[in-house]
């Protein structure tokens, strides 16, 4: 994604502290997938899969992979102790009925309302939406893990999303490469600034207004 | 081996059950749990012009996925494609129909195909046109609701870690994710197997789909594909 690894896993280490004990997380694919790393190791979480795990483990060793325990998208992974099979039907029920705490994932779009797109880039191919919907409309708490702007330099942060909705008024809390906003009643609050950006060019990469806390 | 209720036969016999033109419902998630000899036999068969309904169209070497990057198939119903990136091709060329469900929903259309409800209702994809488009809306106490229509089909495919000679099927860690619902909604139910026992070895307690939904369980020869991560 044209970012350092440092500022990935900064990221991701955000978004790892909004992560409590007992909590139940699904993770999307990406920066989302780094979060583990940065979770002490006395807490206990599960982390939830789409095809039918409540407590995924860390990727397979290499040697150790089975075919048979793999995450959504594919690749081995393990299983916790504790943790659980079912089917899809059970996995995305946990989503709907609102077990899942928290869902981390990318996005193409924000806007100031927390209007999430993340599916489709007009003109180009659709991939389809997968368990995004889901996710975005029924998790308990939203995060929003992407680059501030676009490869083009246009803010991701925007006051209406241009690109087809993923789930209206959805997103909680959007943390990118620059800063670190929560979507409130009253608009989008800037609540953190990461080094080496000032305010000024945070407000500079955003196409919306917003409060600072 | 005995075969007490007829059910255990090969992948060769049950090919012949399968014609161009036809509509399949294949389990998997990601390759992940589809039944590798079937999709092998269909291909050497040459079946085409396939209407299929699963999870996702796998990658263009892993799982359901090989049909759809050989051109057997006109029309998917899935969640997503975008591991496969022949199917994207595909759809941009005209050359394959797509029809998306959000992937909740889907597995649930296929659950109530299995269990004999005509339809149900959900807020799930209200805020997006794609989704939300031609559907019928439902207003129930005040909230309103899209209504999504039951999905079935005259054969199911699914893979199973083992069976017994009645059809009981177990599955392995995540391979099971969508198998034991599309395994209930077929009109025919093809269970592909790591193993076979007779009638009895499985406990009743283990049993994750009950032999009722199956009439022919075959034999697995194995995957023949190299994994994504190889």
């Amino acid at each position: 994604m044209g970012m350092g690894i440092g500022i990935r896993d900064q990221m991701a280490k955000r978004a790892a502290a909004e992560i409590k004990e007992g909590m139940v997380v699904n993770l999307g694919i990406g920066i989302p997938s780094l979060v583990p790393n940065h979770l002490p190791l006395e807490i206990n979480v599960m982390f939830h899969a789409e095809n039918g795990i409540v407590g995924m483990g860390a990727s397979a060793k290499q040697g150790e992979e089975d075919e048979n325990l793999c995450n959504a998208g594919g690749y081995p992974v393990s299983l916790v102790s504790g943790g659980s099979y079912c089917d899809s039907v059970i996995a995305f029920g946990m989503i709907r009925r609102g077990i899942v705490d928290i869902t981390i994932l990318g996005a193409l779009q924000v806007s100031e309302k927390g209007d999430l797109a993340n599916w489709i880039v007009p003109g180009k191919k659709i991939p389809g939406m997968g368990g995004a919907m889901e996710l975005a409309q029924k998790a308990q708490k939203v995060i929003v893990l992407m680059n501030h702007t676009d490869k083009a330099g246009n803010s991701k942060i925007v006051k209406e999303c241009s690109f087809p909705l993923t789930s209206r008024a959805c997103v909680d809390m959007i943390i990118t490469d620059m800063a670190v906003f929560h979507v409130t009643e009253k608009g989008l609050v800037l609540s953190e600034v990461f080094q080496p950006y000032t305010l000024d060019q945070v407000r500079e990469s955003t196409a919306c207004s917003f409060f600072c806390k | 081996m005995k075969n007490r209720f007829n059910k255990i036969t090969t992948v060769e016999k049950v090919l012949d059950l399968f014609h161009d033109g036809g509509t399949i419902m294949f389990g998997g998630f990601g390759g992940v749990g589809s039944p590798p000899s079937i999709i092998e036999g269909l291909l050497n068969k040459g079946v085409k012009d396939l209407t299929l309904i699963g999870n996702d169209t796998g990658f263009p070497h892993i799982g359901i996925g090989r049909l759809v990057a050989n051109g057997r198939v006109k029309k998917v119903i899935a969640s997503h494609i975008g591991s496969n990136p022949v199917a994207g091709q595909l759809m941009t060329e005209g050359n394959l129909e797509v029809e998306f469900s959000p992937q909740g929903t889907l597995v649930e259309r296929i659950r109530a195909g299995g269990v004999g409800i005509p339809a149900f209702l959900t807020d799930i994809g209200m805020d997006s046109d794609f989704v939300s488009t031609n559907k019928e809306k439902v207003v129930l106490e005040g909230r309103s609701y899209l209504l999504e229509t039951a999905l079935s089909a005259p054969i199911s495919i699914v893979y199973a870690k083992k069976a017994d000679e009645y059809g009981n099927l177990i599955y392995d860690k995540s391979a099971r994710n969508t198998n034991p619902l599309v395994a209930m909604a077929g009109d025919i139910t093809i269970a592909e197997v790591e193993e076979i026992v007779e009638v009895g070895e499985l406990h009743p307690d283990e049993i994750v789909t009950p032999g009722v939904f199956v009439n022919y369980i075959v034999p697995t020869e194995g995957v023949n594909w190299k994994w994504v991560w190889e």
